[in-house]
């Protein structure tokens, strides 16, 4: 963190590959248990193409590497998502989310900096305004 | 289960559970004086706060059991004593672990009587978190949820509920913002 930051850098990128079982995992630890999120009749009885991750799970996952690039959490002061797109996990192949984190705006008074976060399946973007700022 | 949910991020099967109890009756009686047929949510919902939900203990296995699902490899978020070292009294929460305790919120918020929130047809917009500290185990947590707009768009309405949450010395913690979009009927 001590390095010089600009607006445009790439602090941070990782890969999250989801399974069925990532989806189940998540729906214990938060308590969400919609059937849609790992039963594939279910999901099909509504119209979807095919059980979905969590919209939760997705937003939580995307700002693990701006967590740990910061190191201490209590720097996230805020972060936002839109959620532009479903993720639809195939049970034999999953999904992998893709995830770059890069400034988009630096406060050098406060001492803070928004990432913005890109985050994809395949070549959509999934979520929109997806923005986190971080004390420096 | 009939309806077609298209949806990016969708609430939990017991708010579905409570809703389907709570709007079915209202179907049968029309909303307030104002009766737009692309604005069904109850417009008198805008600005009311509802009751603080009990206290949630934080446990530390909770945290750990929120942050290996999320994928967090912070020690912060797994390890007490990297938290302590760190200058945390327990393990961290990871940053959307409130969505928790505003889940009892929103609970609360769709199975009021009188809502005319078709949940069959919710699905969730948009999220932020706005900290004042992070949520560490131990922390005795309570939010209360205010409906802060409801707006028509396309035909769509969106309800947008701010959940603020306190600690047990009623500091603030973290407020929680959902926007909950409802699609017109087919």
């Amino acid at each position: 963190m001590a390095e010089t930051l600009n607006v445009g850098d790439i602090v941070a990128e990782a890969a999250f590959p989801l399974t069925r079982d990532s989806l189940v995992r998540y729906a214990g630890a938060s308590g969400d248990f919609n059937p849609i999120h790992y039963r594939d009749d279910v999901a099909a009885s509504v119209g979807l193409p095919g059980v979905l991750a969590h919209g939760m799970l997705t937003m939580g996952l995307a700002v693990q590497p701006v967590s740990d690039w910061v190191g201490d959490p209590a720097r996230i002061l805020d972060y936002q998502v839109r959620f532009t797109r479903t993720v639809v996990v195939d049970a034999e192949s999953g999904a992998e989310i893709l995830v770059v984190a890069k400034v988009g705006k630096l406060d050098d008074e406060a001492g803070q900096a928004r990432i913005d976060l890109t985050v994809t399946v395949g070549e959509q973007t999934v979520l929109g305004k997806a923005q986190v700022l971080v004390r420096l | 289960m009939g309806a077609a949910i298209a949806a990016p991020g969708l609430l939990s099967a017991t708010t579905k559970a409570k809703l389907v109890a709570g709007a079915a009756p209202h179907k049968l009686s029309p909303p307030g004086p104002v009766r737009l047929a692309s604005v069904p949510i109850n417009p008198d919902l805008q600005g009311r706060t509802l009751e603080p939900t009990p206290p949630y203990l934080v446990g530390r296995e909770k945290i750990r059991e929120f942050s290996r699902a999320v994928f967090a490899t912070n020690p912060v978020n797994l390890d007490p004593q990297a938290a302590q070292s760190a200058g945390y009294a327990d393990v961290v929460a990871p940053t959307t672990f409130p969505i928790v305790v505003q889940q009892l919120t929103l609970d609360q918020l769709l199975a009021l009587p009188h809502a005319g929130i078709d949940f069959s047809r919710v699905v969730h917009g948009d999220q932020r978190f706005s900290y004042t500290r992070p949520i560490v185990a131990g922390d005795e947590l309570t939010g209360r949820l205010t409906v802060t707009s409801i707006k028509s768009l396309g035909g769509n309405s969106m309800i947008t509920a701010e959940t603020v949450v306190t600690d047990a010395a009623g500091e603030h913690v973290v407020t929680a913002t959902s926007t909950l979009v409802v699609r017109a009927e087919d």
